[in-house]
């Protein structure tokens, strides 16, 4: 469970986040929004890379914001970044291995578990090939399995999906859909690919202008006429017409 | 461990390649190829080398072992985490500082003063480290370059301890200066050659440790993307200053060598200036290998008495690392150790074809 209230950040005169508030409850929750909605922004500050103006991040009844930012992993904070950011010189193995040595949480054997992330994500190579070699949607699949390894609590994935061909985006959203199940965290996914979302997510909250436009279940969230004015950017002639 | 990985292909959807991917993680005669060249090396250099070179060369020899660890550390701040130190000559400096006063004022085991230089020097190279918490690339650089620059001021107006009293050991009136001591092993010049080989490759496997365990995937995570590594859980701050208190470690052991092997040491001998030919060499060996320090070591040191014993002044060597730096930067980036064997390569490739050809079409290459 993840509650957030009153969020703003500003950035000189821009205010990306204004206000906020969202509630995600448990599975795989959708977050979508036009451009600059707001929703990197958002995933930045649950990072710790950005301090908002004011505002608070309830997450498994934890004041997240507290938290220094590289602490958060530990906590249980995963996150995919929109440009790809496997490490490149380190193998697909080391790649894991990473993060799951600076987030203790619980017994397992680090071997094990972080192959077990990496079978998860269904990355059929040599764990040891290096990550530098690999194509793009494989090292996407480096990052999910990074998101997903040791006991993550909060993932975060942001455009999972960008540039990634359609099989691909297919055999992503088979993983991101088993990720609940997998790890028992709460995954909030960010795309532009409708159709990844609603594959994905029961519920899905919309942001625009920094604040929260619309919540619920995704199928329904997709049909709400705001939600598609903002889309589409009709906001003036669609009120009269309806 | 292999097949596990198989298996997860199998129900993923995406299996789409055959057997030949399976993972070698068995010790295959093919991963006992390299440490066994390695082992072969090794015994060469410490046993039959010596005896083939005259004491000219030793002593060049001993100093490109001693160069190559500092080329080490520097090849770890720049190369793996992205930090561009220009304060390492100046951080040698203050490990021969040290162990040079400690050899005068201790009678202590010459390794317990390597290692003890080698502490200090940890000390003060981390405090050299501390900006690059704050800023990187050309900035760091400049920063180093002047922390280096103060430093040199200091010990130009200190002077190395010469076996003179006081915290600074140095006597400015002795008229018989007594020279820095060596190991009671190894006196001479062909023993401390061994003893300076032993202790780099001491230092070699320390650094070799740290890179292929937690502190190097932090690194490269870090040098890749600060925000990435945040993002695992990595104290970046932690693992920078680790970086500098590692590099600075290994390089006031060699700066401890460096007193041991010259007898004498001048304030002269440590230019601010051989930070920029050292940042020049590394990046030409290449700075993302463990071979590149040990190349870096050898342009450095061994190049300059090559060049004298032929007759040409070692400053051509200044416009050579200039050209040299030029040439890696543009064509290849991970230096001479990583493009060698390519043009080796290339190069077998094309004398085969020109052997396989009857008629010498191209005539320029044999």
């Amino acid at each position: 469970m993840i509650e957030v209230s009153e969020m703003t950040v500003r950035f000189g005169g821009v205010t990306p986040l204004d206000k906020m508030s969202l509630r995600f409850e448990r599975g795989t929750c959708g977050l979508i929004g036009p451009n600059g909605a707001g929703k990197t922004t958002f995933f930045n500050v649950l990072s710790g890379f950005v301090r908002p103006v004011s505002g608070s991040v309830t997450a498994f009844d934890e004041d997240l914001l507290k938290m220094v930012h590289y602490r958060r992993a530990r906590w249980g904070l995963r996150r995919t970044f929109q440009t790809e950011q496997a490490i490149e010189e380190l193998s697909v193995f080391d790649n894991v291995a990473m993060i799951h040595e600076h987030s203790k949480l619980g017994g397992g054997s680090r071997r094990q578990e972080v192959i077990d992330a990496i079978r998860f994500v269904g990355l059929d190579i040599d764990p040891d090939t290096k990550v530098g070699g690999l194509g793009a949607g494989q090292r996407r699949m480096v990052e999910v399995a990074r998101a997903v390894v040791g006991r993550p609590r909060l993932v975060l994935l942001d455009e999972p999906a960008a540039g990634l061909p359609d099989d691909e985006t297919e055999h992503l959203g088979n993983v991101i859909r088993r990720i609940p199940e997998h790890s028992e965290a709460l995954t909030i996914l960010v795309d532009h690919d409708m159709s990844l979302v609603s594959a994905c997510c029961e519920v899905t909250a919309v942001l625009d202008f920094g604040k929260l436009l619309a919540s619920g279940p995704t199928a329904e969230v997709l049909r709400d006429e705001r939600v598609i004015r903002a889309y589409l950017g009709t906001e003036d002639t669609g009120e009269h017409d309806s | 461990m292999a097949t596990e990985v198989k298996q997860g292909g199998q129900d993923a959807p995406r299996t789409d390649r055959g057997p030949e991917t399976t993972p070698s993680r068995s010790l295959e005669p093919r991963t006992l190829v390299r440490p066994g060249i390695i082992l072969v090396l090794l015994a060469f250099v410490l046993l039959a080398l010596p005896s083939l070179f005259s004491t000219y060369y030793v002593d060049a020899s001993t100093q490109t072992a001693i160069y190559a660890i500092v080329a080490l550390g520097l090849g770890v701040l720049v190369g793996r985490v992205g930090m561009v130190s220009l304060g390492q000559a100046a951080v040698l400096a203050i490990g021969a500082w040290v162990a040079a006063r400690l050899l005068f004022a201790t009678s202590l085991p010459f390794p317990v003063v390597l290692l003890a230089s080698g502490l200090i020097t940890m000390v003060l190279g981390t405090l050299v480290g501390l900006p690059a918490l704050r800023m990187s690339g050309l900035y760091l650089a400049l920063i180093t370059l002047m922390l280096a620059g103060a430093i040199t001021v200091v010990l130009a107006t200190t002077n190395f301890p010469n076996g003179g009293h006081g915290f600074l050991g140095y006597n400015g009136s002795s008229v018989h200066i007594p020279p820095i001591r060596r190991p009671s092993a190894a006196q001479g010049d062909t023993a401390f050659f061994r003893y300076s080989v032993i202790i780099s490759i001491l230092m070699f496997l320390l650094v070799l440790g740290h890179l292929r365990s937690k502190p190097g995937r932090a690194w490269a995570a870090i040098r890749q993307s600060q925000s990435a590594a945040l993002a695992a859980g990595i104290n970046v701050t932690l693992y920078k200053l680790w970086a500098f208190a590692l590099a600075s470690f290994v390089t006031g052991v060699a700066g401890g060598l460096l007193a041991g092997s010259l007898h004498y040491l001048y304030s002269i001998d440590f230019q601010t200036q051989d930070s920029i030919t050292l940042l020049a060499v590394v990046l030409m060996g290449g700075a993302y290998s463990m071979w590149g320090a040990i190349l870096a070591g050898f342009l450095l040191q061994f190049l300059p008495q090559l060049f004298t014993s032929w007759g040409i002044s070692p400053d051509w060597l200044t416009i050579l690392f200039g050209v040299g730096v030029l040439q890696v930067l543009t064509t290849a980036p991970r230096g001479i150790v990583d493009q060698m064997p390519k043009d080796m390569a290339r190069l077998g490739r094309l004398l085969m074809r020109v052997v396989r050809r009857p008629e010498p079409s191209t005539s320029g290459e044999t």
